[in-house]
């Protein structure tokens, strides 16, 4: 065991110096110079998060994520390489510079912000109260009197119940799926979950499709790249900015997650 | 490190899941008794056609999940346009599970009192209300009371399961407990204490009212 344990640790310490030396020589090169000498961009995609990245039928990446590489790709006039990655490894890839951007439903947060930079958002995601398109809630105050289907357990359980009127009532159910049948089966009209599981079910079901009535917690995606890469990290900005101006950015959210990119998104 | 004092914020929460599980437990004990009586005396003594629609209501309860039949009529039915609120779907769901079962074993109360028993009453000149509740159903529950009894209490213990769909039960209230404060041995604990109580408690009841309804017997007559 104890031997076990000084190997990781020489690895780690291996691995980090590594890393360093990596590192230091990117942050000397310009990334964005390099990418349009190279004439290739490479993406790194998730293959196992749908609607974000999953693999079609015809064995190739599709998904919110990869029409948006597709989009970056093509304002900046160079071909794409798609690089597929897991959630565990696709920071890893950014900073040992076989990616030039991560565009993998990446959250932001401080430990992240520590290791890569971020550009703005590009698609949203975020937990909220969503349901039947004719019943008037806007707000957690309209809750009082009516009743809203949640998983037990969730965060959006806990942030609900930190919201919720004293009239409302919650009604508790054991998985995500059940939560899913009860609003399909019209036990509940409203329920409390994540923006992708409410495209599932308008997916799955148009008809009945489930409309965002409020946010609960708010955190977009956005796309990471290497630190220290200032005129990469410009230039995609600029083009988020303008696929959210030219209604680009909408139609890529129409089209995976069902729904319009909610209100003052991006701004 | 054993904390049972963080379950004493919820106490209110487990009082009214416990008070949800009692009420579910009478209705459906006293409703399902009612049924399971009515089907048993139905295919005893129906003819053909009764005897074959009770007995598929029997068969179908008796080899399909408790679990799928409740899913069956809160989740399937609304389809049709029959939507019960979850109580609702938890209630009928328990009590056509406790009625089917108690009709076999009613039924066989029934089967195991002689003809030649009833043939006497009538010729003493009992009234067919007198015969019906005193030389049929009276020997027939005493024969079959501890297996009645026993189911009642499975019925009981089996309704841990509404709480899936979000009835407000004993269970329901152990799994938000135990989902707020991940205290699981301590919630699931005193869960299943109040679960067995509550059984004990039932089963004495149930002797109670056994001393007295069938008191003019001989003990194991």
């Amino acid at each position: 065991m104890k031997k076990m344990f000084k190997g990781i640790k020489q690895g780690l310490v291996a691995g980090a110096a590594a890393m360093g030396i990596l590192m230091s020589v990117g942050a000397q090169a310009n990334l964005l110079g390099d990418i349009e000498k190279r004439g290739v961009i490479r993406v790194a995609v998730p293959q196992d998060f749908p609607p974000f990245g999953s693999v079609g039928t015809d064995l190739k990446p599709r998904g919110y994520d990869i029409d948006m590489a597709n989009h970056i790709a093509e304002e900046m006039g160079v071909k794409l390489e798609l690089i597929t990655v897991t959630s565990a490894n696709r920071i890893p890839y950014l900073q040992t510079g076989r990616a030039d951007l991560v565009i993998s439903s990446l959250g932001k947060n401080a430990e992240r912000e520590k290791a890569i930079d971020f550009t703005r958002a590009y698609a949203p995601f975020f937990l909220g109260v969503f349901g039947d398109p004719d019943i008037n809630v806007a707000a957690p105050a309209d809750l009082t009197g009516k009743v809203v289907g949640v998983t037990r357990g969730a965060v959006e359980d806990m942030e609900l119940e930190k919201v919720m009127p004293v009239g409302a009532t919650l009604k508790r159910f054991e998985d995500n799926n059940t939560t899913l049948s009860a609003y399909l089966s019209g036990q509940v009209t409203l329920i409390a979950t994540g923006n992708l599981v409410a495209a599932e079910i308008a997916k799955r079901r148009p008809e009945q499709a489930p409309v965002t009535k409020f946010m609960l917690r708010d955190s977009p995606c956005y796309i990471g790249l290497k630190k220290d890469e200032a005129e990469l990290q410009a230039r995609v900005n600029e083009i988020i900015a303008q696929a959210l101006e030219s209604g680009k950015l909408n139609s890529i959210s129409e089209t995976w997650l069902k729904a319009p990119l909610p209100e003052g998104f991006g701004s | 490190m054993l904390n049972f004092s963080d379950l004493l914020p919820y106490t209110d929460l487990l009082l009214q899941g416990l008070g949800v599980t009692v009420l579910l437990t009478l209705y459906s004990t006293l409703g399902g008794v009612a049924i399971g009586t009515a089907c048993a005396a139905g295919r005893h003594y129906g003819g053909p056609k009764m005897r074959w629609l009770i007995g598929s209501y029997v068969e179908l309860i008796r080899n399909t999940p408790f679990i799928v039949q409740l899913f069956f009529i809160f989740f399937g039915l609304p389809a049709i346009g029959l939507k019960l609120t979850a109580w609702e779907a938890g209630l009928l769901a328990m009590l056509i599970n406790l009625g089917a079962y108690s009709t076999e074993i009613i039924r066989a109360g029934l089967a195991a009192t002689p003809k030649g028993q009833i043939e006497a009453a009538r010729v003493l000149g009992l009234s067919s209300k007198q015969i019906l509740f005193r030389v049929v159903l009276n020997p027939a529950f005493e024969k079959i009371y501890p297996a009645l009894t026993s189911q009642c209490i499975i019925v009981m213990l089996g309704s841990a399961v509404v709480s899936q769909i979000s009835v407000m039960d004993l269970t329901y209230a152990a799994n938000l407990i135990q989902s707020r404060n991940f205290r699981s041995f301590e919630a699931y604990l005193v869960v299943a204490g109040m679960y067995l109580l509550f059984a004990i408690l039932m089963r004495q009841l149930f002797e109670w009212t056994g001393r007295r309804l069938f008191r003019h017997r001989r003990v194991g007559a």
